[in-house]
């Protein structure tokens, strides 16, 4: 297919729909609207499903509900949005439904701003929600990569069974970019008669499917959460990407960064590749699973004297660099949130200083 | 001879978790009844609150999905939207649809959303331990209220048919009671008509039934009863209140 230039929001609306997901349930906020306007007019033209719901707590258990039914079903929000879907994202993973939430990221706390943001990081990766679960967070770095993540995130949803999150920011979602949306990555719905409520009749069965997340049973619960956790450890084993950056020469320090930070950095290494100073970069793709492995690696090199996590955000990747690195190299963070994206500059400026 | 009286189909065979003198087991056995009556178990799907009746997916033989507190309105919703043949109900008490659940469900019977729900109101919040609801009448004691309800302080008690019955989109809105067998006779009239409603993809239905709790309230069964008719009915006046093309 040939390219198209599309703003990242509207991409992601076009990129669930070729993924076969037909039903959207949203609650307008800035800066990520687009994509609810964008199905508003698209889905009625594939006898899709469109509602705006009126309010985000609503909006997640109308999410619920329709994944419950087994159907492929997709909200879009931005951070504090998502702060009041995260109930129900906790609900859904205690149930077991696969469901896809894309949080287009907006500064905070609070009402805090609509530019670019980095910050719900940890809402994203560590919970958000109550109780022990986790998502698989993916975090684009542009167009492209917006639409083939919202394409993977329903198969892996279905394969896991659990909420799948798309984590871009203000940037990703308001930018043009050249797109094409691939072919290759539609995957047929998988089968869901064994849990969803699709009815009996239709399973041709007569054993009812009840989805739910409640186990007053200690032990029954304890074993849930068992099972919770061998789909996350299975998750560390399967699902880790990450885009290794200028990684294979001697370089002198190591930059950890994601979506549109990565791509600052990504010029910044550039230019100060041109002034003979090697500077390499591991880009999670995944949030979670978190690329602990690549970082550690990276960070063994012989050369490399110090990590750096540079974040729209005031500390929160850095947790896990930390963690990765494992005392190897001394670990800092650099960052700046409130809407404004460091400048490569700044993060030359910043890098330089550290060696 | 043939059998004159059997346990309805979409109930299941397990012991239910009611206190003695409790009305939920009568409104699980109407909806039951209404389901069976309707032949649609098989394309069914309740939705369990929080409250008391958390664990009525283990009393129904149908699909079932259990919600958070005050949001199965939406999950119906959910469910409705994307599979209009699904047959969906929610069964809420008081706690669940009139205070914590009073956005989702006036904003699902405004859109008419076509599912039907069943409110079950006993004054009282029971599986939480007797607290204060917004459908507690003036003065009715609870652990929340120990002095009973002081409406300077907490408001009146909401009735949900009328506020709801306020909305211009078409419903069919009825409230019924389980206190003597005329009422629950009328109850199942009203549910069923619910049910055919929906069946007939015509438009949100809700069907309130005044019930007891006699735990909760510190009465006998049949105190409670007594006090339902007494004291909730003069507030909670029975009746269909809304009809698709009747006028109001």
């Amino acid at each position: 297919m040939a390219k198209v230039l599309m703003k990242g929001n509207e991409a992601i609306g076009e990129a669930a729909i070729r993924a076969g997901c037909l039903n959207y349930f949203a609650y307008p906020i800035t800066p990520q609207s687009e994509v609810a306007e964008y199905l508003a007019k698209r889905l009625p033209e594939v006898n899709g499903v469109f509602l705006q719901g009126e309010s985000e707590v609503a909006v997640g258990y109308m999410i619920f509900g329709a994944a419950a039914c087994g159907e492929r079903v997709m909200t879009t929000s931005s951070s504090p949005g998502v702060s009041l879907m995260s109930e129900a994202i906790s609900y859904i993973a205690g149930a077991r439904c696969p469901a896809v939430f894309v949080n287009i990221v907006r500064g905070g706390p609070g009402l805090g701003g609509i530019l670019p943001s980095q910050g719900d990081y940890f809402q994203a990766t560590k919970g958000g929600g109550h109780g022990d679960y986790h998502m698989l967070v993916m975090a684009p770095d542009g167009v492209q990569e917006a639409v083939e993540m919202t394409m993977r995130a329903f198969p892996l949803a279905e394969k896991y069974r659990g909420p799948v999150m798309i984590m871009g920011d203000g940037l990703i979602g308001q930018m043009m970019e050249p797109v094409e949306f691939p072919d290759n990555l539609y995957t047929p719905p998988t089968n869901k008669d064994e849990w969803a409520t699709t009815g009996m009749d239709r399973r041709n069965s007569r054993k009812k499917n009840i989805v739910k997340s409640l186990y007053l049973d200690p032990a029954i619960l304890n074993s849930h959460n068992m099972l919770l956790k061998s789909q996350y450890d299975q998750m560390k084993r399967e699902e880790v990407r990450f885009e290794p950056y200028n990684i294979d020469g001697e370089y002198k320090a190591l930059v950890v960064s994601y979506g549109t930070m990565s791509r600052v950095c990504k010029t910044a290494i550039d230019n100060m590749k041109t002034e003979g100073f090697e500077v390499a970069m591991i880009r999670p793709q995944t949030l979670f699973p978190f690329p602990e492995k690549a970082i550690h690696e990276a960070a063994a090199k012989e050369s490399c004297q110090c990590v750096v996590s540079i974040e729209m955000s005031m500390g929160q990747m850095v947790e896990d660099v930390d963690r990765s690195v494992k005392g190897q190299k001394p670990v800092t963070w650099f960052g700046q949130c409130g809407g404004e994206v460091p400048t490569p500059e700044a993060v030359m400026e910043h890098v330089r200083s550290l060696v | 001879m043939g059998k004159t009286f059997s346990k309805p189909e979409a109930l299941s065979d397990a012991h239910t978790h009611y206190c003695p003198g409790c009305t939920h087991g009568i409104a699980h056995r109407l909806v039951a009844e209404v389901i069976d009556e309707l032949g649609i178990r098989g394309r069914t799907v309740g939705i369990a609150p929080v409250g008391c009746a958390v664990m009525a997916y283990n009393y129904f033989d149908c699909d079932f999905q259990e919600a958070a507190h005050g949001r199965a309105p939406a999950m119906a919703t959910g469910m409705k939207r994307v599979r209009p043949d699904l047959m969906v109900f929610t069964y809420q008490g008081d706690g669940d649809l009139a205070s914590i659940g009073m956005g989702e469900i006036v904003h699902a019977a405004n859109r008419g959303e076509k599912f039907t729900t069943i409110f079950i109101n006993n004054a009282i919040y029971g599986m939480t331990g007797g607290q204060m609801a917004p459908t507690t009448m003036p003065g009715q004691r609870a652990t929340t209220a120990p002095r009973g309800r002081d409406v300077e302080d907490t408001g009146m008690p909401i009735r949900m048919c009328e506020l709801l019955s306020s909305l211009a989109t078409p419903a069919y809105i009825a409230r019924q009671a389980l206190i003597t067998p005329k009422h629950v006779n009328k109850a199942k009239k009203s549910i069923k008509r619910a049910f055919e409603y929906q069946v007939a993809h015509k438009c949100f239905t809700f069907v309130e039934l005044v019930s007891t709790c006699p735990t909760n309230w510190g009465m006998t069964p049949l105190d409670a009863l007594k006090w339902a008719e007494d004291t909730l009915i003069p507030y909670y006046p029975l009746g269909e209140f809304k009809q698709p093309g009747k006028p109001e």
